[in-house]
């Protein structure tokens, strides 16, 4: 019994002080696995803030993005043309989806839309595969992925350049939604879609805007995390790795997708690392989940979530 | 429908809160009920016996379970593989330490644990709700596959991990295991979702139907007027779980005859809660239809290419099978977002008028 406790509560912290270069690695490795996971669930972010929509979609949508992006560099297609070109897609089924599911389910129940969206989940992953191969492809944008040494600890740059990307993307989206009309007039959508409607904002073009923007994510979040695993179809699984981070940080809300993902990269890789070996490891799959229901049990509505108001 | 109840007087309570309170009603599926136990072992073949009307009950018998929580307690779960994963694990490590117990007492017995495990996995619905459960929910799908697959002892120390269901026989016929016929274990699979069927229906005609259909409704306006919240979803959870863990233990018992942690997998939970959207939240007979619904697609789309004189590529039929089936539920969702039982009552009250429009 002791021997376990010793385990459990004191062997993990005396292996972080015995070796520290080796903790901050695996901090910065879980940093830049968050900042990824982030990236996902910004998407998702958006979109529910906007629309209310859960849309179960966005890991798809990150494999497709991918997909297209590698299918036309295959083909021969400089890489800005393709970059331009991925965009226009994602723009495009921005539109489709806007004019093929959301609008004739308006005014559903939330949990329609969402398996709406799981209907799409299947739609898109049979479409992407059938216009680009099914087979595993190796996405090179350039970015080499090599590993350098700072004062002992090792940083690969492929995860560097992730986190970078990830910074500007959440910094111009933030500007976005705070500086620009169109951003202000999302944010309204977001507070309340009948008063957004009744001042004269087009929740149509607010909705494609927004699934646009959330293409947009994708594409980056489908080009890192393409360079960094490879294009196939696990990519989309990746959306089941972002949802504890968006319980986490919040439904509603950008930094908490962020911190979320800050939270759940590093826990779950120190985790892993120290406490994983105990119970045979493999934890990642669920550890997440679990580190984010604890949070949850604390705070309902996710770090960042809006306080839920309830009345009868 | 096309035969009316005039003349049928309800003259005491009982035929007043009958089921199927019309004469024609309950003639009907009296005999829809002996022709599904009479017809299919004498017509059906081997094939449809077992790839169709065997996962067919068994997945009916998780809709229902999954309806109970989600379409009447309102609770959206996806944890749906977790629990029919410890239905399973359960009813084999207990058939494999107490050969001599009837194998239809370790069902319930599995299904039993399942609900304990469901309980403690429903605590944290006290504090959360909506989407923030559902995403809670998955904690108990990918921790419950991890463990059954990393703890060997839930599988007996099989070095590769598999459950095999052993022959076991009820009243003299083998059910279960290889040697086990399809009508056989048909027969047993329709018995047990023809009880458990009844017992949800009872279930949420009556008070506890009542309370978690008010919890769903309004949850604060439930507890106010003294639905207790606590007690009653975590009973919610708790005979879900019942429900899915049976469901779980006859999908390895007798459909797949063996499985590993893979069959229980997220997907499973999607196609469990499709059933239940397709077929109608709360509705028994929603979850059934949705069952059928989602069983029948992906056969039909598979050999429709084939009846037609197509000669597909593989991997090209299965994405066109992805696109169809995904375009399909997108579809039945605008048409009928409340589902196929939703379709049904209202061809019903159509044919209540007919031939007159209104």
């Amino acid at each position: 019994m002791t021997d376990l406790l010793y385990l459990v509560a004191v062997a993990p912290f005396t292996d972080m002080a015995g070796s520290p270069a080796f903790l901050v690695e695996v901090l910065l490795g879980g940093v830049f696995a968050g900042l990824m996971y982030s990236l996902v669930a910004l998407g998702f972010v958006l979109i529910f803030k906007a629309s209310g929509v859960f849309n179960f979609a966005q890991g798809v949508m990150v494999l497709f993005a991918a997909l297209t992006l590698v299918g036309l560099l295959e083909r021969g297609v400089p890489v800005v043309v393709a970059l331009a070109l991925t965009t226009a897609v994602m723009v495009a089924l921005a539109f489709a989806i806007e004019r093929l599911v959301l609008r004739p389910l308006v005014n559903q129940e939330h949990i329609i839309l969402f398996m709406a969206t799981i209907g799409l989940n299947f739609f898109l992953e049979g479409f992407g595969e059938m216009v680009w191969g099914a087979n595993v492809k190796r996405l090179d944008i350039g970015i080499p992925d090599r590993s350098f040494i700072v004062r002992g600890v090792q940083i690969n740059q492929l995860e560097l350049t992730a986190a970078l990307t990830a910074a500007v993307l959440v910094t111009v989206l933030a500007l976005f939604f705070q500086k620009t009309r169109i951003g202000r007039a999302l944010r309204a959508v977001a507070d309340d879609h009948e008063a957004a409607l009744s001042i004269g904002i087009p929740l149509k073009t607010i909705w494609v805007v927004v699934w646009s923007v959330a293409g947009v994510v994708a594409i980056v979040a489908g080009v890192m995390w393409g360079a960094k695993s490879g294009v196939q179809f696990s990519l989309s699984l990746i959306a089941l790795k972002a949802l504890p981070v968006l319980i986490l940080g919040g439904f509603e809300s950008v930094p908490g997708a962020i911190v979320g993902g800050l939270i759940i990269g590093v826990g779950e890789k120190v985790g892993e690392v120290y406490w994983g070996p105990l119970v045979g490891g493999a934890i990642e799959n669920w550890f997440a989940y679990v580190l984010a229901l604890a949070f949850l049990l604390a705070r309902p509505q996710g770090l960042f979530g809006e306080k839920i108001i309830e009345r009868v | 429908m096309i035969y009316r109840e005039a003349g049928q007087f309800k003259t005491s309570y009982a035929s007043d809160q009958a089921i199927f309170p019309i004469a024609q009603d309950r003639a009907v599926v009296l005999l829809a009920l002996a022709a599904a136990f009479v017809g299919p072992p004498l017509l059906a073949t081997e094939y449809w016996l077992q790839a169709i009307l065997i996962p067919l009950l068994i997945y009916s018998l998780a809709a229902i379970g999954l309806n109970l929580l989600t379409g009447y307690a309102g609770q959206l779960s996806l944890g749906t593989g977790g629990f029919m994963a410890v239905g399973a694990y359960a009813a084999f490590k207990l058939t494999t330490a107490f050969p001599q117990v009837s194998i239809v007492l370790v069902f319930l017995l599995s299904g039993l644990v399942a609900a304990g495990v469901g309980l403690v996995f429903g605590i944290p619905s006290l504090r959360i709700k909506g989407f923030y459960l559902a995403v809670a929910t998955l904690a108990s799908q990918f921790f419950l596959v991890w463990l059954f697959n990393k703890v060997a002892w839930f599988s007996n120390y099989a070095s590769s991990g598999t459950i095999t269901a052993p022959d076991r026989a009820v009243l003299g016929v083998t059910v279960t295991g290889p040697s086990a016929t399809a009508s056989a274990r048909y027969l047993t699979a329709l018995a047990l979702v023809t009880v458990f069927a009844l017992v949800a229906k009872n279930l949420v005609r009556g008070r506890v139907g009542r309370s978690w259909m008010a919890i769903r409704d309004r949850d604060i306006a439930a507890e106010i007027i003294g639905v207790r919240p606590l007690r009653t979803k975590l009973l919610a959870f708790g005979i879900s779980s019942f429900y899915c863990g049976v469901a779980g233990a006859e999908l390895v018992f007798l459909y797949l005859g063996s499985a590993e942690t893979q069959a229980f997998d997220i997907g499973l939970s999607f196609l469990i809660l499709f059933m239940v959207i397709i077929g109608g939240r709360g509705s028994i007979l929603g979850s059934v239809l949705g069952a059928v619904f989602i069983v029948l697609v992906p056969i039909f789309l598979t050999n429709a290419p084939h009846a037609l004189g197509l000669r597909l590529p593989v991997a090209l039929q299965k994405q066109i099978e992805l696109m169809v089936f995904g375009g399909l539920i997108v579809f039945f969702l605008i048409v009928e977002p409340r589902g196929l039982a939703r379709l049904w009552q209202i061809t019903k009250e159509k044919l209540r008028l007919w031939p007159f429009p209104h």
